[in-house]
């Protein structure tokens, strides 16, 4: 039976259809349905791009909502080289370090002795994750509210208005929309 | 265990049946080359590629032929990429520039993906180029899972025929599986994936001018990496590939946007393997035993996820510390839209069905979830398994299960009105032997180098863990890992090359020969003393020989590892 020609054949055909046709139409598909996800949901702010809607920045500026830590190399939230934490729960490097993220959390609002939610003190596993849960955004309120001269309340009806309730999931909000929102309402309140 | 993993899991065996008895149903009518209700441009295009190979579509091979033909079009797969990979540099869509892949990684990696492990030693957005994704890993994400449901049909008409030596034609099964099955499948996943936030662009990365003041020690602006993602994930999760696109694959936010996505990809790792149950059922031409083997499948998941979910319920004591909030179970290594349930439920689903992407790290995970995860895998990738390599590899078992059954009353067993013989036999127990021989001779072997104490992250028996889920891992084609072992070193990508190679084609020659010898075979009429296949009890039997097999191989490597970690710690 013949084999070489079926073989490079069949190959070639379907390396083309799989590797070149089908992506190809599922980018066009996708242009056409979905512009703005399919681009990387980015957020422009007066034309210039700040940041995706999906990836998270990391931040040590006590006027914003922080992020959870993030283990991607050389800095956090590198979106050039995702990573996440592998460290294990037996590993005293993460005692360790869950110890010194609970320090810089309560360095930074030191008013606050309500325990914090241990999404603030545990790596994500992208390094990259946009949310934090609620409890978390509310447990920052103090800080962001003392720092930018705001009122409690308002930060909190802030939190309360980005909260995603979502049936297939907890709820959590997206930190990046929040900061942003948080820029008006300080513009606002000047 | 947490009401809500119960629920998750039990709607997840629901929609996995609910949609997987009627693709089933279909995937079964594609391979018995029936006409099926498709775009007409699809049979124009199956034609047109049969003209141009010079072959027709009723065309027959024998076992050797067969299995010669899957060596070869594999063999040509492999080459292909590998050259992909190395040459990378000076081919096209490269907007970031990358470099060839060294000798010893591009090996590993061609390997990893035209074995369907999709092992991964590198990290997608820093090491391709959208060609090598696309033209490279998305082609071998498709072309080896239709090799693996093209040679579970070979076995099924093998035992469905008898005195004959035609087990169909792979270039029939491999092109008709990939035009009317994974190819439309993936197209509509793809959607869906991009409608929930995954990028597909071919676009180079974008800069973003952070939007507060960066943290210490990064520059100006934030690089972020794009590109024909939602594609290629629709294909991995599907043909239980599960090389991501990005480093941290499911977890990423580019992959995994949404807690809904989250939920439809954990049914799309299930989807065909399941499906291929039924499929079974119907190219034997009794639909009883592919409900056997769904409901036995779908027992062993249930141990797996029980077990995982019972661990990861429990409080860490890295995380009990004053000023914390105490709840069940841990974040770390995980993301905060998905939850710790869904993700112990990801974390079986992908050990048990061979596809090894993650939503979370598992070396972050409880180590009795990390144990759950590596049994499922060491048992071989059975409890649904691999697209058609999991239903031929519980074939085995049953066949085992059959002869331990008959050694017990003194007949000769039977499977399905077949007699298993010695060569039967012999097969069967090398499609079981290779790959956890290639686990615990590779785990033995990189403990002790020299340099091992460099590869692993975290020290005592969970460093052990580390190399033991590699190899189990790599021999068993699942691809998944505990993160924090670094395997991009010669002697990891050869070995653990080679041990892919093996855990792959081992068993493929062993059940097309096993299919040639059973198809040779007359049919003999069930009798009164038969043992049915389908009943209750003989699921039970099936269970327990694969977790006793599974239990003699692995208890004391797991002893050293996983149970030594979690006696130590609770």
């Amino acid at each position: 039976m013949k084999l070489i020609r079926p073989l490079l054949v069949s190959f070639g055909a379907l390396t083309l259809i799989t590797g070149a046709a089908y992506p190809a139409v599922v980018t066009g598909l996708a242009r056409m349905a979905f512009p703005w996800k399919s681009q990387g949901s980015l957020i422009r702010v007066q034309g210039q791009v700040r940041g995706s809607r999906l990836i998270a920045q990391a931040t040590e500026d006590p006027r914003y909502f922080w992020c959870r830590p993030s283990s991607t190399s050389t800095f956090p939230t590198n979106a050039a080289a995702s990573g996440g934490s592998t460290l294990a729960g037996s590993n005293p490097e993460l005692a360790a370090l869950v110890a010194r993220r609970v320090q810089v959390l309560r360095t930074s609002d030191p008013g606050n002795r309500a325990p914090i939610p241990q999404d603030l003190v545990t790596a994500s596993a992208s390094g990259l994750d946009p949310d934090i849960s609620p409890d978390a955004a509310r447990w920052q309120a103090p800080r962001i509210a003392r720092v930018r001269g705001l009122a409690e309340g308002d930060v909190l009806g802030l939190v309360n208005a980005h909260l995603e309730r979502r049936l297939a999931g907890p709820p959590c909000v997206n930190v990046l929309e929040l900061n942003l929102a948080l820029e008006s309402l300080g513009k606002a309140g000047e | 265990m947490s009401p809500l993993l119960v629920i998750l899991f039990l709607s997840l065996l629901a929609v996995c049946f609910l949609l997987g008895r009627p693709l089933g149903e279909y995937l079964g009518d594609v391979l018995e080359r029936e006409p099926v209700p498709s775009a007409r441009f699809l049979s124009i295009l199956e034609r047109r590629i049969y003209h141009l190979m010079g072959i027709e579509a009723g065309d027959r091979m024998d076992w050797r032929q067969y299995l010669g033909a899957v060596l070869a079009f594999n063999l040509v797969g492999f080459l292909f990429l590998l050259a992909l990979l190395r040459l990378q540099q000076h081919l096209p869509l490269n907007p970031q520039g990358f470099g060839p892949m060294s000798w010893p990684l591009a090996f590993n990696t061609a390997m990893s993906f035209v074995t369907n492990t999709n092992w991964q030693a590198y990290s997608g957005e820093t090491a391709l180029s959208y060609l090598s994704q696309a033209l490279g890993l998305t082609v071998q994400n498709f072309l080896s899972a239709a090799t693996g449901i093209a040679v579970m049909a070979a076995v099924a008409r093998g035992i469905r025929r008898r005195k004959a030596t035609n087990l169909g034609s792979f270039w029939v099964d491999l092109v008709r599986v990939t035009l009317y099955v994974l190819l439309p499948l993936a197209v509509i996943f793809a959607l869906f994936l991009v409608s929930q936030g995954v990028v597909q662009t071919w676009m180079p990365s974008v800069q973003a001018l952070w939007l507060a003041p960066a943290a210490a020690g990064a520059p100006t602006h934030q690089v972020i990496a794009l590109g024909p993602a939602a594609s290629q994930i629709a294909i991995k999760m599907l043909g239980t590939n599960g090389g991501g696109f990005f480093g941290v694959n499911g977890a990423h936010p580019f992959e995994n946007p949404t807690a809904l996505s989250n939920l439809v990809q954990i049914v799309s790792i299930l989807l065909l393997p399941a499906a291929c149950c039924f499929t079974f059922g119907k190219l034997v031409r009794d639909r009883r035993q592919g409900w056997a083997l769904f409901l036995a499948m779908s027992i062993l998941l249930a141990l797996g996820t029980g077990l995982a979910g019972w661990a990861e319920h429990r409080a860490v004591p890295a995380l009990t510390q004053p000023g914390v909030v105490q709840t069940a179970g841990s974040l770390e290594g995980k993301e905060v839209r998905f939850g710790s349930e869904s993700s112990v439920v990801w974390s079986t689903a992908t050990t048990a069905a061979s596809n090894g992407s993650v939503n979370a790290q598992h070396d972050a995970m409880a180590p009795l979830a990390g144990l759950s995860q590596m049994v499922l895998m060491q048992i071989g990738e059975v409890a649904f398994g691999g697209v058609g390599s999991g239903l031929y590899g519980m074939l085995i078992f049953v066949i085992i299960a059959v002869f331990v059954s008959g050694l017990m009353v003194g007949r000769t067993p039977e499977y399905l009105g077949k007699k298993v013989e010695a060569f039967d036999m012999k097969m069967a127990a090398l499609v079981v032997l290779i790959p956890s021989v290639a686990v615990l001779v590779g785990t033995a072997a990189t403990v002790m180098h020299g340099q091992v104490g460099q590869w692993i992250s975290n020290p005592g028996p969970h460093g052990f863990s580390q190399i033991l889920y590699a190899w189990s891992s790599a021999a068993n084609n699942n691809g998944s890992a505990f993160a924090g072992l670094s395997a991009d070193n010669t002697f990891l990508n050869i070995g653990l090359g080679i041990a892919m190679l093996l855990g792959r084609f081992a068993p493929i020659g062993a059940v097309l020969a096993l299919a040639g010898s059973l198809a040779s075979k007359k049919r003999t009429p069930p009798g009164p003393g038969t043992l049915p296949t389908h009943s209750l009890f003989f699921i039970g039997v099936l269970v327990g020989i694969v977790l006793l097999v599974g239990a003699l191989t692995f208890l004391p490597a797991l002893a050293v590892g996983p149970l030594a970690e979690h006696f130590a710690a609770f």
